[in-house]
């Protein structure tokens, strides 16, 4: 199960870099991106992973006392936690500045913006 | 064509890395020595039955504030970016279809429900699956249903910002308070803990997680706002 998370995590990453990579028009960059970002979430989640154990939640199932033996590593879920939302602002920064270069050059075509080409 | 192939071999060879580390990768058979400590004392630390908001909110509040503040800068960048773009709201209205009456009709059924439902993920964070930055994405898109419903719809921008303002000094005040009644910087402790389970205990961090909740629901929505408010071009 662990497997299958992380190996889909991984293709998502290598997806969303083919994405980013192989297109021209910005906004599919930038969906390319959130896929790979998608990607390295699942992978971070996968990773602690436990098989037959539950959520990190102590309720009448699982008490306090057993919990060490019954719960999956609650550490990389809060770190995914934190990921997803700074996933989410960057997103939003960069449809800004896609807007913002929209309106410059009439065009999305990340080849159009040669003022940093070398 | 050459670009293509730099493209495939470079995708090859993270892709290698990756099989690599699949590969080698072995499950954990108990937990280590970091978990295992939140594992056991999180309940007599906190009084929180949701570890991972306990984490989130106490063990590693520090970061969260530094997580809050950086999602408040980017809300900030985006409102300072788009805002000196013109925008004409003459053009926009004669341009723009309505919404049609399903649209309409059904976000004016469902935006209180969405509301509801993001306000209970965020007041029971310490209990359930869910919390302040969950909560407050449930709220951000009910906000995003009602600009769906009339793309015209003008938001009260102080009032956004004031919420917003208000969430984060209260976040900060309850961290000063534990400083001075608890152990240190954002020590949940300075409200009784009460019994596990209750909506009423894990002491602050039901009170921090509503208002991160508050906060970046706030947030969101101005982001969305903003989004929006950009004159088709």
């Amino acid at each position: 199960m662990a497997y299958i998370a992380m190996a889909t995590g991984f293709i998502l990453i290598l997806i969303g870099f083919f994405g980013a990579l192989t297109n021209r028009n910005i906004l599919r960059m930038i969906v390319a991106f959130t896929v790979a970002d998608t990607g390295v979430n699942m992978v971070i989640v996968a990773m602690g992973y436990m098989h037959g154990r539950t959520a990190p939640i102590l309720d009448v199932a699982v008490s306090a006392a057993q919990a060490a033996a019954r719960i999956i590593d609650p550490v990389p879920q809060a770190l995914v936690l934190t990921a997803i939302v700074i996933g989410v602002g960057v997103t939003a920064l960069m449809l800004a500045y896609t807007y913002k270069l929209y309106e410059k050059k009439r065009t999305l075509d990340i080849a159009q913006f040669t003022e940093l080409k070398w | 064509m050459v670009k293509r192939i730099t493209v495939l071999l470079l995708l090859i060879g993270i892709g290698a890395i990756f099989a690599a580390l699949l590969l080698g990768y072995t499950p954990d058979s108990e937990l280590n020595y970091t978990a295992r400590y939140y594992a056991d004392n999180t309940v007599k630390d906190t009084g929180a039955a949701n570890i991972v908001a306990a984490i989130v909110v106490t063990y590693r509040g520090l970061d969260t504030l530094g997580e809050v503040t950086v999602l408040f800068l980017a809300a900030a960048i985006v409102g300072l970016v788009l805002a000196s773009s013109s925008h004409p709201q003459g053009r926009m209205r004669r341009d723009r279809p309505a919404s049609g009456e399903l649209l309409v009709i059904g976000a004016r059924l469902l935006v209180p429900l969405i509301m509801l439902l993001g306000v209970y993920v965020f007041v029971n964070g310490h209990l359930t699956p869910g919390g302040g930055f969950q909560g407050g994405a449930i709220l951000a898109s009910g906000a995003l249903l009602m600009l769906l419903g009339d793309p015209l719809k003008k938001f009260s921008h102080r009032l956004i910002s004031m919420v917003e303002s208000l969430s984060g000094l209260v976040f900060v005040g309850m961290g000063l308070l534990g400083f001075l009644y608890a152990g240190g910087f954002l020590d949940n402790r300075v409200l009784p803990l009460g019994t596990l389970g209750d909506l009423l205990s894990a002491g602050a961090i039901p009170i921090i997680y509503s208002f991160v909740g508050l906060k970046v629901g706030a947030e969101f929505s101005s982001m969305l706002v903003n989004l929006s408010g950009t004159e088709e071009l």
